[in-house]
Order: C-alpha cells, then structure tokens, then sequence
C-alpha cells in the first residue's frame, strides 16, 4: 500500500468509528482523490471540475453537497455517484471536504 | 627505458583514454526511451523500451493529477504539462529537469509547434493558451481564450497543425479556434463559434488535414476540414445516442492517440458503452463497436490492425482489444485495478500499460497478447514514448 494512505487511512478510522459509515475509508479517500481527482484535481483545487477546496464549498450546504455528489449537476460533466456510493458514504465525504480533513 | 618506466607510461595512456572510453559507453540514441508519469507523487520514469526496464526518475514536476507530454525533434527533452500550471523541460539522456517554470494556475495540456520552436499551453485557469519557447521556456505570446459570449473560457483539444499553427476547443464557449504562430508577435486567430455545447477534447488525424472536437453537452463530434479555406466547423454524428440512455460519465473519455485506422476512425462514445466508427472520406458513422465499459482511449496499434481500449471507473480494471476489419472486440485483459493509459512502441510490437492502483507498468506483446514483463511504478498514469516527436498532433 501506499504509504501515505497507509498512515492516512489510521487517521480516518475515528470517524468511521463514530458511526457515520462502515466503509473503508483508505478506499474512500482513494476514490476522492484519484477518481474525483480527475477533474476536480488530485489535490481537490481543481481541474474541468470546481475547486474542492473548504474555502470554495463554503456556497453549499452540507445537504446540497450530499445530493450533488449522489446525483450530479445536470447539464454539467457531474455524474451521479449514487449507482457506486451510499449515503453515508457521500456524507462522509462532504464531512471531509468540508473540514479539509480528507485521509 | 626500464620495465618500471615502461609500465608507468602505459598505464598513464590507459588512464587519458579512460574517459573517452567511458564515454563512448555511456553514448546512445533516445529513439528507444520513454516518460512515465507518476501522478501521485509529482515524479516521472524515464524507461528504456528495448530493455523494458526504467533508467532514471525525475521528481519535482508538481501536481500531475493530469499530465500530458510532448517531445523535442531531436527526441532528448520532453515537455511535461502538469496540471498545476507546470511546464517542465526535462533532459531524457541525464534525468534531470532542463528548466521549470510555472505558468498559469490550472492547465490542462500542451503541443510543440511543427519547426518544435514553440511550445503552446492550454490553461483552466486563467483560460487561453500561452506560447513559450521551446528552448528557454521564455513566454512569447498570450492568447486570451474569450468566446462570443464575452466570457474567459478553459480550453482544452491543443494540438500542433501544419504551418506552425495550433488548433483548439473552448470548452465553456463552445467554440474551436485555430492560431497561425508563422509570427508569433501577431498571432492570427481564426474563431470558429456556435460548434457544439463543451467540448472537452479535440485532436488531429495523423496528416494533419482534420481536426475533431468530441462534445460533452450533446451526443455529436465536431469537424474542421483544415485544407479548406475559409475555415469552417460542421457537425458530424449528430444525436449519435439517440433513443438511449446515456450512462453517468465517471471520466471523461480522452481523444489523445485515438484510433485513426485506415480509412476509419474510432471514437469513444461519450456515456455508452460502445465505439463509434467514422468513415474518413465521407465523416459519417461506419459503424459501432461494443465494448465492455464506457472507453477512455481507444488507441491504434501503428498497423491499424487493432484498437485497445479501457474504460471509465468502475470498469476501468479491463482492456478491450477490438479487430478493426470486422469492429469486434476479439480479446479481454484484466491487468487490474485503474487502467489509466496505453502507448504502443512505435512499430507496434509491444503495448504498454499502467496500472495505477497496482503500482505498475505491465508491458505486453501485442500479437500475442501475452504479458513479456512488469516494471514497478508509483500510481503510474500517461505513458510518453519519444516516437511521438515524429508524429502530428502529438
């Protein structure tokens, strides 16, 4: 494994221990930055896709970030994400995001 | 003269010879080299495709989440566009970065003009593209990419055309403008608008006559036949998806490498699972192949005999290699998880291919279909032979 993941992935656990979801979020955090990553940016600032930035989401809502990741923004490249993540694995995701704190 | 003076002389003439010696050793040709970018880590491989092993690494080419590659005519510096704005001059023959510079906040790829004299980067942010030196990277020009409707655009499709021109897309504006650089203080700029909603990758054919831009925002391809004066876009395939659903899109499909085969052309069909055929006398559809997930790339072996192909997350573990006279797909491989790129030594023998989330290159015969050898890499993505410095639009 990745280093970094690997230690990254240790961090992520609390978290996931607090109930939010049961997925792995090494796997998670992968899935953001590699396949998000490919248009949003590996490092989230942002590509053929916005800024992922905390700075940049401060315009929505936890519960708007959640349905435009599990059903994309039409008209636009976002694809709905809710064949291949739950919700809780989206809110996991939009908790991260927001706070800066992605494994 | 003694034995002892004998000796001492000999052995004074063997030390001078030492370093033309060596050097005559160390001496070679970079037809047979390549770049492996390593997108996680900012670092790129330099491999040896003969001895498919690598040969060198260079860090310090910034965030290469998205990275594309183009090289010098003589085939020693490659130019690697990062998508952090980067533009890195690297020397293959000592691993080691010629100059770096850091030019715009987001890009998205770059060419290198015909007489490789100038080097064009197409930006996100700020849009447009800038033009740089080939040999110093010293900025000479600035073409600001504001379309009809008045608003800076990203750009995206940059390739070399003929004549020191560039060719590419706006994305936001949907429109493709092409720039004659013959002087590059004055750039004369033909804007072809109103061509399709976002277009999100363009590319030339291998001659450099037709140039096509795949749209994002409706099912249709856009074609500029670069022989005819005046320029003019028209649009080909239209509603190619017609009456079925189209698929959320995981990745955006790339027309870098496409599929120019003989007299076709095969094209990822934006959120379906399949090719598309393009006749290139007539630019209508010749045909559509099935594939087993929604292609990224479809790339040519340089016989045109087949296409390999890979897909869009979640299906992106697979590789389809499609026959091109009977459009079937006639082989399967599973090199595993995140297929992100495929380049085919310039004769077309051997295929590479990167599978990041395996941390590998696994490199394989392309008859054959067997795997010939694994080279570790760190979250590998594009793969840049120098044979494409020969190549138009590469």
């Amino acid at each position: 494994m990745w280093p970094s993941l690997a230690l990254a992935s240790v961090g992520a656990m609390a978290p996931a221990a607090a109930g939010e979801t049961n997925s792995d979020p090494a796997r998670l955090a992968n899935l953001v930055r590699q396949d998000c990553g490919s248009c949003h940016g590996l490092t989230l600032k942002g590509g053929l896709g916005k800024p992922l930035t905390p700075d940049h989401l401060r315009a929505w809502n936890r519960e708007q970030l959640v349905s435009i990741i599990l059903d994309g923004v039409p008209g636009t490249p976002m694809p709905p994400w809710r064949p291949l993540l739950s919700e809780p694995e989206a809110r996991w995701i939009v908790d991260r995001l927001q706070q800066g704190n992605l494994p | 003269m003694n034995a002892a003076k004998m000796i001492a002389k000999l052995t004074l003439a063997l030390l001078l010879l030492m370093p033309a010696l060596v050097r005559a050793d160390e001496l070679r040709g970079t037809g047979n080299l390549g770049l492996i970018i390593e997108r996680a880590t900012g670092s790129a491989l330099i491999v040896d495709t003969s001895a498919r092993k690598t040969i060198g690494r260079v860090e310090g080419l910034g965030d290469l989440s998205h990275a594309s590659v183009v090289f010098s005519p003589d085939q020693r510096y490659a130019y690697v566009f990062g998508r952090d704005g980067g533009l890195t001059k690297v020397d293959m023959l000592t691993n080691a970065i010629a100059k770096r510079i850091v030019q715009a906040g987001n890009s998205i790829g770059g060419a290198i003009s015909d007489d490789g004299a100038l080097i064009a980067v197409s930006n996100y942010e700020p849009g447009g593209v800038r033009v740089f030196d080939a040999r110093t990277l010293d900025p000479v020009a600035n073409i600001p990419a504001v379309g009809a409707d008045g608003k800076a655009s990203k750009t995206v499709g940059l390739v070399d055309l003929p004549g020191r021109r560039f060719a590419w897309a706006l994305y936001d504006a949907g429109e493709i403008w092409v720039a004659d650089l013959t002087n590059v203080e004055s750039p004369a700029v033909t804007r072809l608008t109103n061509v399709g909603k976002l277009p999100y990758d363009g590319n030339v054919t291998t001659d450099g006559r037709h140039y096509l831009a795949g749209l994002f925002g409706e099912d249709g391809v856009v074609h500029v036949d670069t022989w005819q004066q005046p320029l003019k876009a028209e649009r080909i395939l239209d509603g190619y998806g017609r009456g079925e659903q189209q698929l959320p899109v995981y990745k955006m499909p790339h027309l870098e490498g496409w599929a120019a085969v003989g007299d076709k052309l095969l094209l990822p069909a934006v959120g379906h699972h399949e090719l598309i055929a393009v006749d290139l006398r007539k630019f209508t559809e010749a045909g559509r192949v099935a594939t087993h997930g929604q292609p990224v790339f479809a790339v040519a072996r340089p016989d045109g005999r087949h296409v390999w192909v890979n897909f869009a997350h979640p299906l992106n573990d697979t590789i389809d290699i499609v026959d091109t006279e009977s459009l079937k797909v006639i082989h399967r491989l599973t090199p595993g998880p995140a297929v992100l790129h495929m380049e085919f030594t310039p004769r077309g023998n051997e295929v590479w291919v990167s599978v990041r989330d395996a941390d590998r290159i696994d490199v394989y015969d392309a008859a054959s279909f067997a795997k010939k050898a694994e080279i570790p890499a760190q979250k590998p993505s594009g793969i840049f032979f120098t044979a494409r410095a020969t190549r138009i639009g590469q």
